[in-house]
């Protein structure tokens, strides 16, 4: 049985929620069991937000993840908060512009992208989380990269339509890190 | 059914509910379920139908009251503190045998408490919510899919018993985001209700709707017709599902957020060789009593695992008459019990210790 629990945490404002977005739709889109639960309320504007997604081949049973084998995070207090609880074996995503310090434990795998910083050079600044994103994907195959384009089509809402090529390029620079 | 979509639980109710043809809904916003109001802000003005954001929870029920009147289908939202608002509305249309769909997304409490996830309106639900002898039906989902099923369920309900319904959710289900096949529109028959006050063209006796009845005999017959009716309610439709129920010997009841934890806990229990199953009730009002009496014939003991300080636990001993112990297992002010939590409440009581 295959099944990813993933947690996205960093700022509200860094595009977590969307990140997740983008993995639950290519879920659907492949006909996967998942779920997606935010953290809501205040820290969506500017505190601590995380959302949580699960992938599985099984209807899913508690949405809320306790023990993620994915961990993508874009600030230091949520590496903090949740580096001890990845499983063993379980792989961190670190956007390393944003966060100064490694991964402490030794029974998992880090991957240190400097999202914020590619980004800025590509032109796309706030797209650090579609790069960091990118990694996640081409690191873990939590989901297959050919369902992106038709997920990122669902989640942009059709009057940002224009930014699907910005967001589609950040993805795939962070695939090809 | 319709093709798969992914939505929020909240944007699951508000599109379940003009697909089963309401077009009025009157709200006032509160979190965890502000995007109903936001969906219905959007969809209601391009269909026809009525967006109204009221000066108060107090105010919107009324609205509520008056369409339903008038034989329509007319929902509101909130979440604790505002449903607390609105329990005055509720039993006027309880005692004016109104149909109407309130969906309360639960938070912690009392007074303004908190935003997380909550289940502890459940006494305020089932109790009859608001002065006055009376039930709402009271349906709990424990997915997206089931937040729009039970949507169109409670329209459906409402009007075969003429009474309001509550669909009582928590923060988790109407925030987080599954998979979710929508229920093809309902065609609405668009004859007025015989009861209904939709103006008489001079050609029939007036429709009074009304809650006042200043004889006594007058009102306990009412009363007592109601209850006649809620009796028809309580052996007809309660709804509940079984889990891994077959062989178990012990049974957790859970609604909502915690029925899915619980879940986690229960697969985990049956690798450890525990016989553990669940009994999930969907009607919480009628409570699925003869299925819990048919579970204590079986099982050693219960388990009830919820948001609050043990409300539904109470119900599960009345239904089964205290023959077997029933523990509890909570978490309450937002906090949501972890799969391993409920797992060491179910091993306590299959080694037969009590909380």
């Amino acid at each position: 049985m295959a099944e990813n629990q993933i947690v996205i945490a960093g700022f509200g404002g860094q595009g977590l929620l969307f990140s997740g977005k983008v993995l639950a739709y290519a879920g659907l889109i492949e006909g996967r069991e998942l779920s997606w639960l935010p953290s809501y309320g205040p820290e969506m504007r500017g505190g601590t937000a995380n959302c949580n997604v699960i992938l599985s081949d099984i209807p899913v049973g508690s949405p809320i993840v306790q023990k993620p084998d994915i961990l993508m995070v874009m600030n230091n207090p949520s590496l903090d908060k949740y580096e001890n609880a990845v499983v063993p074996g379980g792989k961190i995503f670190i956007d390393s512009s944003l966060i100064g310090r490694k991964v402490q434990r030794t029974d998992v795998e880090a991957y240190y992208v400097p999202a914020t910083q590619m980004a800025a050079d590509m032109g796309f600044p706030t797209l650090a989380n579609m790069i960091l994103l990118g990694t996640v994907i081409a690191k873990t195959g939590c989901i297959n990269p050919e369902s992106l384009s038709d997920a990122l089509h669902k989640v942009i809402p059709a009057r940002k339509a224009n930014l699907f090529d910005a967001n589609m390029q950040a993805l795939q620079a962070g695939m090809a890190f | 059914m319709q093709e798969k979509v992914l939505m929020k639980g909240n944007e699951a109710i508000a599109e379940a509910a003009i697909l089963a043809g309401c077009r009025h809904y009157f709200g006032y916003p509160i979190t965890p379920q502000t995007e109903v109001a936001a969906y219905m802000s959007k969809k209601m003005p391009k269909i026809g139908g009525t967006f109204l954001q009221a000066e108060s929870e107090i105010a919107a029920i009324n609205m509520v009251y008056g369409v339903s009147a008038t034989g329509k289908r007319v929902m509101t939202s909130s979440s604790s503190p505002g449903i607390a608002l609105k329990c005055e509305g509720i039993s006027y249309l309880a005692g004016s045998d109104l149909p109407a769909l309130i969906l309360n997304v639960q938070r912690g409490g009392p007074g303004l408490g908190g935003i997380q996830p909550s289940q502890s309106d459940y006494f305020l639900a089932t109790r009859g919510p608001g002065h006055g002898d009376f039930h709402v039906i009271v349906l709990a989902p424990a997915s997206v899919q089931e937040m729009a099923d039970l949507t169109l369920k409670a329209f459906e309900l409402g009007e075969k018993y003429r009474m309001p319904v509550m669909l009582l959710a928590d923060g988790t289900m109407g925030q987080m985001m599954e998979p979710v096949a929508l229920p093809e529109p309902t065609e609405i028959d668009p004859t007025p209700k015989s009861w209904a006050a939709t103006g008489t063209n001079c050609e029939r006796e007036h429709n009074i709707v009304n809650s006042l009845y200043l004889s006594p005999d007058e009102l306990e017959r009412t009363n007592i017709e109601r209850f006649e009716r809620y009796a028809a309610i309580e052996r007809d439709e309660p709804m509940w599902e079984e889990f891994m129920m077959d062989d178990a010997e012990i049974c957790v009841v859970s609604t909502g957020i915690t029925a899915r934890v619980s879940r986690n806990a229960i697969v985990e229990a049956r690798k450890q060789g525990i016989k553990v199953g669940m009994l999930r009730p969907i009607t919480l009002w009628p409570f699925p009593k003869k299925a819990l009496q048919a579970a204590a014939e079986k099982v050693k003991a219960f388990v009830s695992v919820e948001l609050n300080m043990g409300q539904m636990k109470e119900d599960v001993e009345l239904a089964i008459r205290c023959t077997k112990p029933v523990s509890l297992c909570y978490r309450v002010g937002g906090m949501i019990q972890t799969p391993d939590e409920v797992l060491e409440a179910i091993k306590k009581a299959n080694e037969g210790g009590q909380e």
